[in-house]
C-alpha cells in the first residue's frame, strides 16, 4: 500500500475530508445502436475477426470520404431530446487532429464548438437521503470511435484492429453538478436506464459500448468557486467510477489540507490497487488543432425531424413507474424494481397482459424470476421462460388446476426441462386432485400414520388440523386441493 | 466513329513514344501499360459491337496520379505512396469507364498536387512540350503536357487553386474547373478538401465539355457532392447577343505583362463583335485571395496528409519506436514543398494562432465569395480575365515559395468561391501559349462552355498564334 | 509575424515530421517570410461573418454493402500478422487514453 493511500485512509478516519465538498462533472461516451458505422457502411458487429469490418473509409485510405448515417442523427437527437436538450438546427463536424496508430485518418471526426445539442438535464431519483436531484447536461455531440490497440499480444509490437474505427458514439457532458461518488453512480445508472429505454445504446461497459471520464475537484464546504480539477480515466465500471472518485477526492483533500495545490492533470484509475496515478502526459497532447471538417457540410436537423423523433420517443422510466402504480396498482417499490431495466419491465408487462392479475405477475417476476436470473447470472433477455410460459403457469394456479406449492415445483422443472407448465403438471402428477375418493384415501392413510395427532385434533386441538392437511398435501406431492382436504378432514374428525 | 477503340488507344501509345512522354523525355506519364489498355479497348470495341456506345466510347484518356484507379499505381507523385495500388476506384474514373473511355496513363504532378510547375514530383519534373527547359505549369502538368503533345485529346487533372487552368494556359490547351460539388471527389486524394475538384483538359472546349458531362453529377459517396441535374453542356451559340461579360479590374493590374493584356483585349474585342456587352466590374477583395488560400489550403492539407503514417499502407521507415517510425516515414516520404505546407498548415491551426490565421482566412474567403455573388447578381453572366500573369516560366526560376504561389493569383479565387472556371488558349507571346479565363456563377457551366466555344471559334487559329 | 526555431520544432513534432536542425532553421525563415504576406488579412480580422447559408449535408441510410476493397489489407499493409496491423510497441500505453 502506498504512503499516499495510507495517508488518505487515516485522514478519512479523522474527518478532514468532511471539511471539503466534492465537485464532479462527467463525460460519458455511448456507442449508438446502428447497423453501420457512422461514416461508412461497415458493420458494427462486436467480435468479428480483426480488420474484417473495414473499408476504404474507415481504413483512412487515400481518396475515401465520410458520409454520415441518418440513423446516427436520429439516435443522437432521441437521446438529446430525452435529456431535455436544446437541439441545434445547425451543428458542425470538426476534426480533432492527433497521431495514434488506431486513429486511421490522423484525426477523429467529432463535434467541437457547434455541437448537436446543449443545455439539457437529467433528473435522478432515489439518491440516498436525497429524493431527487437534477444534473445539468452541458452538451450532447456525435463523434466516431477509434480502433483498438492491443499491446500484449506480440513482442515489441502493438497490434491494431480497426473494426471499431468509425463506430458512432455520442458524448454526453454534464455540468459540475454532482456532489458525491454515490450521486455520480446514481446519475450513471439513471442515464444507462434512460438510454436503454430509448434503445439508443445497449450501454454495456464490458463490451465497451459506454465509457466514462470524470472531472473532479475539491473545495472547502461553503465555497462557491471551483477548485482545480483533475480528469479521471480508465474507469471500467460504474463502481470503479465511484471508487476512483472517492480515492481521488481524498488525495485532493489531503493536498489542500496540507496547503498544497492540486495540479490539473489526467489521472488513471488502477482497479487492481484501488488507487489513482497520474497519466504520463504528452508534451503537446492538448493541441488538437480542431477545425471544421471540410468533407462534411453542416449537419442540419430541421425542426420537423426533431418533432418526429419526439413524437416517437418511447415511454421513459419515470412515466412507466407512474403507470405501473396507477394502472396495475403496484406499490412504489414494486414499480421501481420492475422498471429498473426496460427489458424486465417489458417482460412483466407482456406477462401481465396474458395473465390479467398484475400483482401476482409482479410477485412472481420480482421473486422467482429474479432469483432464477441471479442464480444463473443471466439477463432477462436470455431467460428461457418467456412471458407466455410464465403466464401459462400462473393461469394454472388461478384456475386452481395446480396448487401454489406445486407451482413452485413446476417453475423449477420448467427451467430444467424447457417444457410447458401444463405438460409438466400432468407428467409429474401435480394437477390438483379434487376427487373426494382419492383425497379420502390419503386422509385415511395420514390418520392411520398419525393416530395421536388425529385424536388430539378430534378432541378440540383445532390448530392441528393444519398440520394434518400438510401431511396430506405432502402425501399427494402437492397435487391435492388443500381447501377440500381441510373440509374432508374436518368432517372426518368431526370438528 | 471511324476508328476502333483499339486503334485509338494504340495510336495514343505511338504518339506517346514519338514525343517521348515517359521519364526519359517529357516525363508527363508516370505509369502506363499499353497491353492492359489495348485489352480494355478491345472490351470497349466489343461493347460497341453490341450496341453499347457510351458518350466516350473508345476515347483514350490520361489521368493525374492523385486520382485512385485500379490496374495502375496511384502515387500522388510522392515517395510515401510509391508502389501503392488503390484497392478502390474514384467515382469519376468509374463513370469514364462506364462511358467507354479507356484510361491509358497516370500522369505526373507536383507531389500531392502542391505546386504550380510540376517540378515538385518525387519522380522528376515534367517538361513543357514546346521547350524542355520550361515548366508545363502545375500541379496537373503531366496531363496538360500529354494533351498538348497530342497523346490524347482529353485528360483529368485536379484543381485546388488553379492546378488545371494554369497548366492548360501554359501548354495551350483547354482546362476546366467545375463548380465545387459538381464532380465527386470520391477517389481524388485530398489536398485541401474544401477547394479540391477534379478538372478536365481538352484539346477543344467540346472535348473538355464532353468529359465534364460524363463525370459530373451527384455521388452518394461524397457528402460535398451536390444533387443537382447536369444540364446539356453542348449548347452552341453563333452570337453572344444579350450576354454581359464582366472585366474585373483587379485582374488587369498595371503591372500585367503588356503582351498578355493585349491578347486579353483582343479576346474582349471578339466578344463585342459577337454581340456581347463588356462591362468593367470590381471584385474588391481579390487581394485577400492568395493569403487566404495559402492559409486554408495548407491547414486542410496538414490534416489530410496525417493519414500517411506508415501504419496501414504506403512507405514505412522504421526508427526508434512508434514516434521514430512516424517521423522517419514522413520525413523520407514527403518532399520539401509538402513538408513546408504541412508545417505552415499545422502552425496556422495550432493553439493560439487559429483565430489570427485560419478563422481570419475563412472570413476573407466569405468576402471573396460575396464579391462574385454581387457581380453575378448584377446581370453579369461571366467574367473574363487572363488565366496567369505570365506564360510558362523556366524550371528553377521561382525559388522563393511565395513567388511561386503568386502564379495562382488569377485562379485561386474560383476555388475559394467554389465557382466554375475555364481557361482556353487566346494567343501566344514569344511562341508560348497564353490562356484566357472565364469565370461563371455556381453551376453555370453550361453558359460558361457556350461563351468559351464562341470565343474559341471566333479566335480560330489566332488562338495558337 | 515571424516564427521562431522553437515554434518550428513544436509544429514539426505535432505533425510528426522529423526534420533536421538545419531544415528547421530554413523553415523558420521561409515560413516567417510567407506569413509576412498574410498581414493583409488583418483588415478582416474580427469581422462578423455568420452566414449559415451553406447547404446542409445529405445523409445516407443505415444499410447497404460497404465499399468493397478490391484487395485485402495484407496486400498494402507494411506489416501485418494474424489480421492485425503491426506497429512498434508504444512507449506508454497511456497514450491510448487520450482523445477517445
Amino acid at each position: 500500500m502506498s504512503v499516499r493511500e495510507t495517508a488518505t485512509r487515516d485522514m478519512s478516519a479523522t474527518g478532514i475530508v468532511s471539511a471539503y465538498e466534492m465537485v464532479v462533472g462527467l463525460e460519458v461516451h455511448v456507442q449508438l445502436l446502428t447497423r453501420t458505422k457512422a461514416f461508412c457502411l461497415c458493420a458494427t458487429d462486436f467480435g468479428a475477426p480483426p480488420n474484417t469490418n473495414v473499408c476504404p473509409v474507415c481504413l483512412g485510405l487515400p481518396g475515401a470520404l465520410p458520409v454520415l448515417s441518418d440513423h446516427v442523427v436520429d439516435l443522437a437527437v432521441r437521446a438529446a431530446t430525452a435529456l431535455d436538450c436544446r437541439i441545434h438546427e445547425r451543428s458542425v463536424f470538426a476534426r480533432k487532429n492527433y497521431f495514434y496508430p488506431d486513429l486511421p485518418k490522423g484525426y477523429q471526426i467529432s463535434q467541437y464548438d457547434r455541437p448537436l445539442a446543449t443545455q439539457g438535464r437529467l433528473t435522478v431519483e432515489n439518491v440516498a437521503g436525497d429524493p431527487e436531484s437534477t444534473v445539468r447536461i452541458t452538451r450532447v455531440h456525435i463523434e466516431e470511435d477509434a480502433g483498438k490497440s492491443i499491446h500484449d499480444r506480440f513482442a515489441a509490437a502493438s497490434a491494431i484492429d480497426l473494426n471499431r474505427a468509425g463506430v458512432p458514439l455520442i458524448e454526453i457532458v454534464t455540468e459540475p453538478d454532482i456532489r458525491s461518488a454515490a450521486a455520480a453512480g446514481a446519475f450513471l445508472r439513471a442515464l444507462k436506464q434512460l438510454l436503454e429505454y430509448l434503445e439508443v445504446s445497449d450501454v454495456s461497459m464490458e463490451e465497451g459500448s459506454v465509457r466514462v471520464d470524470a472531472n473532479v475537484s475539491a473545495r472547502p464546504v461553503g465555497a462557491t468557486t471551483l477548485g482545480t480539477k483533475t480528469e479521471l480515466k480508465n474507469l471500467n465500471s460504474f463502481s470503479a467510477v465511484e471508487r476512483a472518485l472517492d480515492s481521488e477526492f481524498a488525495r485532493q483533500c489531503d493536498l489542500l489540507a496540507r496547503g498544497q495545490r492540486v495540479v490539473q492533470q489526467t489521472m488513471l484509475w488502477d482497479g487492481g490497487s484501488s488507487s489513482v496515478r497520474p497519466a504520463r502526459s504528452k508534451e503537446e497532447s492538448h493541441d488538437y488543432r480542431y477545425f471544421p471538417d471540410p468533407d462534411l457540410p453542416p449537419l442540419v436537423v430541421a425542426s420537423d425531424r426533431v418533432e418526429r423523433v419526439r413524437r416517437h420517443l418511447p415511454e421513459l422510466p419515470a412515466t412507466r413507474r407512474t403507470r405501473y402504480r396507477e394502472a396495475f396498482g403496484l406499490s412504489a417499490y414494486d414499480a421501481d424494481v420492475l422498471t429498473a431495466s426496460k427489458s424486465l419491465g417489458d417482460y412483466f408487462e407482456d406477462c401481465a397482459r396474458l395473465h390479467r392479475d398484475p400483482k401476482i405477475v409482479a410477485n412472481w417476476v420480482m421473486g422467482a424470476v429474479r432469483a432464477a436470473l441471479n442464480v444463473s447470472k443471466r439477463e432477462i433477455e436470455d431467460f428461457p421462460l418467456r412471458p407466455a410460459d410464465l403466464a401459462e403457469l400462473l393461469d394454472l394456479v388461478a384456475h386452481e388446476t395446480v396448487s401454489g406449492t406445486a407451482a413452485k415445483r413446476i417453475f423449477a422443472l420448467m427451467l430444467e426441462t424447457n417444457r410447458g407448465a401444463t405438460e409438466i403438471a400432468e407428467r409429474e402428477g401435480l394437477l390438483q386432485v379434487r376427487d373426494d375418493s382419492a383425497l379420502r384415501d390419503w386422509i385415511d392413510q395420514v390418520i392411520a400414520e398419525h393416530e395421536h395427532e388425529a385424536a388430539r385434533c378430534a378432541n378440540g386441538e383445532r390448530k392441528l388440523l393444519g398440520v394434518l392437511v400438510g401431511f396430506v398435501m405432502k402425501k399427494s406431492k402437492g397435487s391435492a386441493d388443500p381447501r377440500r382436504v381441510s373440509q374432508l378432514l374436518a368432517e372426518r374428525l368431526g370438528v | 466513329m471511324t476508328q476502333s477503340a483499339r486503334q485509338a488507344v494504340d495510336a495514343a501509345f505511338q504518339r506517346a513514344n514519338a514525343v517521348r512522354a515517359g521519364a526519359d523525355g517529357l516525363n508527363a506519364i508516370l505509369w502506363s501499360d499499353a497491353k492492359a489498355a489495348h485489352n480494355e479497348a478491345a472490351e470497349v470495341d466489343h461493347r460497341i459491337a453490341k450496341g453499347d456506345v457510351g458518350a466516350l466510347a473508345g476515347v483514350p484518356i490520361v489521368v493525374k496520379d492523385n486520382i485512385a484507379t485500379i490496374g495502375s499505381p496511384t502515387t500522388c507523385g510522392s515517395r510515401i505512396l510509391e508502389g501503392y495500388h488503390s484497392p478502390f476506384e474514384a467515382t469519376a474514373i468509374r463513370r469514364l469507364r462506364d462511358a467507354g473511355a479507356v484510361l491509358i496513363a497516370k500522369t505526373n504532378l507536383d507531389e500531392f498536387a502542391m505546386g504550380s510547375s510540376t517540378e515538385f514530383s518525387a519522380f522528376g519534373r515534367t517538361r513543357h512540350p514546346l521547350d524542355p527547359a520550361l515548366v508545363p505549369g502545375g500541379s496537373s502538368g503531366g496531363s496538360a503536357a500529354a494533351v498538348a503533345a497530342g497523346i490524347t485529346r482529353v485528360g483529368l487533372g485536379s484543381e485546388t487553386g488553379g492546378s488545371v487552368r494554369q497548366p492548360a494556359a501554359f501548354c495551350g490547351v483547354v482546362g476546366v474547373k467545375p463548380t465545387y460539388g459538381r464532380v465527386s471527389r470520391f477517389g481524388l486524394i485530398a489536398f485541401a478538401s474544401s477547394l479540391d475538384q477534379i478538372g478536365v483538359f481538352g484539346t477543344t472546349v467540346d472535348d473538355a465539355a464532353a468529359v465534364m458531362h460524363v463525370i459530373a453529377g451527384h455521388d452518394p459517396r461524397d457528402a460535398t457532392s451536390v444533387d443537382a441535374p447536369v444540364p446539356d453542356y453542348r449548347e452552341q451559340r453563333s452570337d453572344l447577343d444579350g450576354v454581359v461579360i464582366g472585366r474585373p479590374r483587379e485582374y488587369f493590374p498595371d503591372q500585367l505583362d503588356p503582351p498578355i493584356a493585349e491578347l486579353c483585349h483582343r479576346a474582349l474585342d471578339h466578344f463585342r463583335e459577337l454581340g456581347a456587352t463588356v462591362r468593367d466590374v470590381s471584385l474588391p477583395n481579390t487581394e485577400l485571395a492568395i493569403p487566404a488560400y495559402y492559409i486554408i489550403a495548407p491547414a486542410e492539407a496538414s490534416s489530410n496528409l496525417a493519414r500517411f503514417d506508415g501504419v496501414r499502407y504506403g512507405l514505412r521507415v522504421t526508427d526508434h519506436g512508434l514516434r521514430g517510425m512516424y517521423e522517419a516515414t514522413r520525413s523520407k516520404g514527403f518532399g520539401p514543398e509538402v513538408t513546408r505546407r504541412i508545417l505552415l498548415g499545422t502552425y496556422v491551426l495550432s493553439a493560439g494562432y487559429y483565430d489570427a490565421y485560419y478563422a481570419t482566412a475563412m472570413r476573407a474567403r466569405t468576402l471573396i465569395t460575396r464579391d462574385f455573388d454581387d457581380v453575378f447578381g448584377s446581370d453579369v453572366d461571366v467574367l473574363f480575365t487572363p488565366t496567369t500573369p505570365t506564360p510558362a516560366f523556366a524550371a528553377g526560376a521561382k525559388s522563393d515559395p511565395y513567388e511561386m504561389y503568386m502564379s495562382d493569383i488569377f485562379t485561386v479565387t474560383a476555388n475559394l468561391a467554389g465557382i466554375p472556371a475555364i481557361s482556353l488558349p487566346i494567343g501566344r507571346v514569344g511562341g508560348l501559349p497564353v490562356g484566357g479565363q472565364l469565370l461563371a456563377p455556381h453551376f453555370g457551366e453550361g453558359r460558361m462552355f457556350a461563351v468559351a466555344r464562341a470565343l474559341e471559334s471566333a479566335l480560330g487559329s489566332e488562338a495558337h498564334r | 509575424m515571424s516564427i521562431s526555431l522553437d515554434e518550428v520544432r513544436h509544429i514539426a513534432a505535432l505533425a510528426r515530421l522529423g526534420i533536421s536542425e538545419e531544415r528547421a532553421r530554413v523553415a523558420a525563415v521561409e515560413l516567417s517570410s510567407i506569413l509576412e504576406h498574410m498581414q493583409v488579412l488583418s483588415k478582416v480580422a474580427g469581422a462578423d461573418m455568420s452566414a449559415n447559408t451553406e447547404r446542409g449535408m445529405m445523409l445516407r441510410p443505415d444499410t447497404g454493402p460497404p465499399i468493397p476493397l478490391e484487395r485485402p489489407p495484407i496486400d498494402f499493409a507494411p506489416s501485418m500478422r494474424d489480421g492485425f496491423f503491426l506497429v512498434p510497441r508504444l512507449e506508454t500505453h497511456e497514450d491510448s487514453q487520450e482523445g477517445a
